[in-house]
């Protein structure tokens, strides 16, 4: 897994009009220079919003690949659960810190691990 | 000179983003807090005004993330997100490269801070700026905390952080007003966005007007985030402005849960000894 290097290209894209110029022509092109494995350039490419936030990337810089790509604010936030239902609890990153297997039964074991 | 304005207030980006799915009252009751935010730092003639925010990798990115940046520059372009998307017009905002510099020398003498001679304002300074100076008149010193790219930034060395600010501060002869952004619990831009834990917030506000130092600088990360979520890492900014207003007594002038927002959101001050005009 190379979170870093999705992340990296999210960050890129996110600031620099001309990488999401690239992008727009060949988006397999724009991420070819990131050490990525095919599971994260296929979810880059797709693009596939939940599998991104299963893989651990953050949403200050998922919300902005969602609205380059013209996604609703509540269509992203379902994404991102509908990413969590179908790949399970994300891998790595911030989120992965106290395990996030979602809003429910995340919010739920935290609740019951304070109350132990 | 002694700052002459330290106060903290919420940057999210659904403040101006997504005022238009907001309630009318709520929306309003927000945007007359950072109205009055307005008049109080303007009513202390500031030259330059210092926010201290928690910005979202639109600058510092894990290749190179410092614990603490300064900006150098005369001048600011921002927002970094899509104007359509955060309902702020492209601005430029001023800077003063002179005061910045001296200001960052003598913090430097306490504290390792990395300096930036550019700098792209994200929803992080500029929700707030697009409220507290709406003409972009007024020179702005940016500063970031990383609160975001773990390892974080410990909490006591933004207290430590906050002690260099106001010892830059007394040493340039500029009035300085201080701004400290973001917080305080929120799950941003997560599928538990819109979650809010407003007694954790309200006991967070108590602290911060005590300017209780143990009590402030008592959270983990890990208890962090299963309270008030990543977005509770932001608490950085708000302690390093205490440090900043010495033991001065705060108050909170707002505070309201806005989910639509995703945070409760908030305008809070110290109340500082008069600094004569
Ligand atoms: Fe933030």
């Amino acid at each position: 897994m190379s979170l870093y290097y999705v992340q990296k290209f999210l960050f890129e894209i996110n600031r620099d009009p001309a990488v999401q110029e690239r992008y727009r022509a060949d988006r397999h092109a724009a991420i070819a220079s990131f050490e990525l494995t095919d599971e994260e350039a296929a979810a880059l490419t797709k693009p596939d919003i939940g599998k991104l936030f299963h893989l651990g990337v953050n949403g200050q810089i998922l919300m902005h690949f969602a609205a380059f790509h013209q996604i609703e604010w509540a269509d992203y936030l379902q994404q991102m659960r509908d990413g969590i239902d179908a790949y399970g609890p994300v891998r790595e990153g911030v989120y992965a810190i106290t395990g996030y297997e979602g809003t429910e039964a995340h919010t739920e074991r935290l609740m019951q691990e304070g109350s132990d | 000179m002694p700052l002459v304005y330290a106060g903290v207030c919420s940057h999210a980006p659904g403040i101006t983003g997504r005022a238009h799915l907001a309630q009318r009252s709520q929306r309003d009751g927000v945007h007359t807090a950072f109205e009055q935010m307005r008049l109080d730092i303007e009513a202390t003639k500031p030259d330059a005004i210092m926010m201290i925010a928690a910005e979202h990798f639109a600058n510092f990115f894990m290749n190179n993330m410092p614990s603490f940046a300064v900006g150098m520059a005369d001048f600011y372009d921002g927002p970094i997100e899509d104007p359509e998307w955060l309902k702020i017009d492209r601005f430029r905002a001023p800077g003063n490269r002179d005061l910045s510099l001296r200001l960052i020398t003598e913090m430097m003498n306490s504290v390792d801070v990395a300096y930036a001679e550019e700098w792209l304002f994200d929803h992080g300074i500029a929700v707030p700026l697009s409220f507290l100076t709406p003409k972009w008149d007024l020179p702005v010193i940016p500063v970031n905390i990383n609160c975001q790219g773990p390892p974080l930034t410990p909490l006591h060395r933004a207290w430590a952080f906050g002690d260099a600010i106001r010892r830059a501060a007394d040493s340039v002869p500029e009035r300085l007003a201080l701004v400290g952004t973001g917080g305080i619990s929120h799950w941003p831009a997560t599928p538990d966005s819109g979650k809010i834990n407003e007694d954790w917030d309200r006991d967070f506000l108590d602290r911060w007007c005590r300017n209780d130092k143990d009590a402030l600088l008592d959270y983990d990360d890990l208890t962090v985030y299963a309270d008030a979520g990543q977005g509770g890492f932001e608490i950085r900014t708000f302690v390093a402005v205490s440090a900043a207003a010495l033991g001065a007594t705060g108050r909170v002038r707002f505070y309201e849960p806005v989910p639509i927002f995703a945070v409760g959101c908030t305008v809070a001050d110290y109340q500082l000894a008069e600094v004569p005009s």
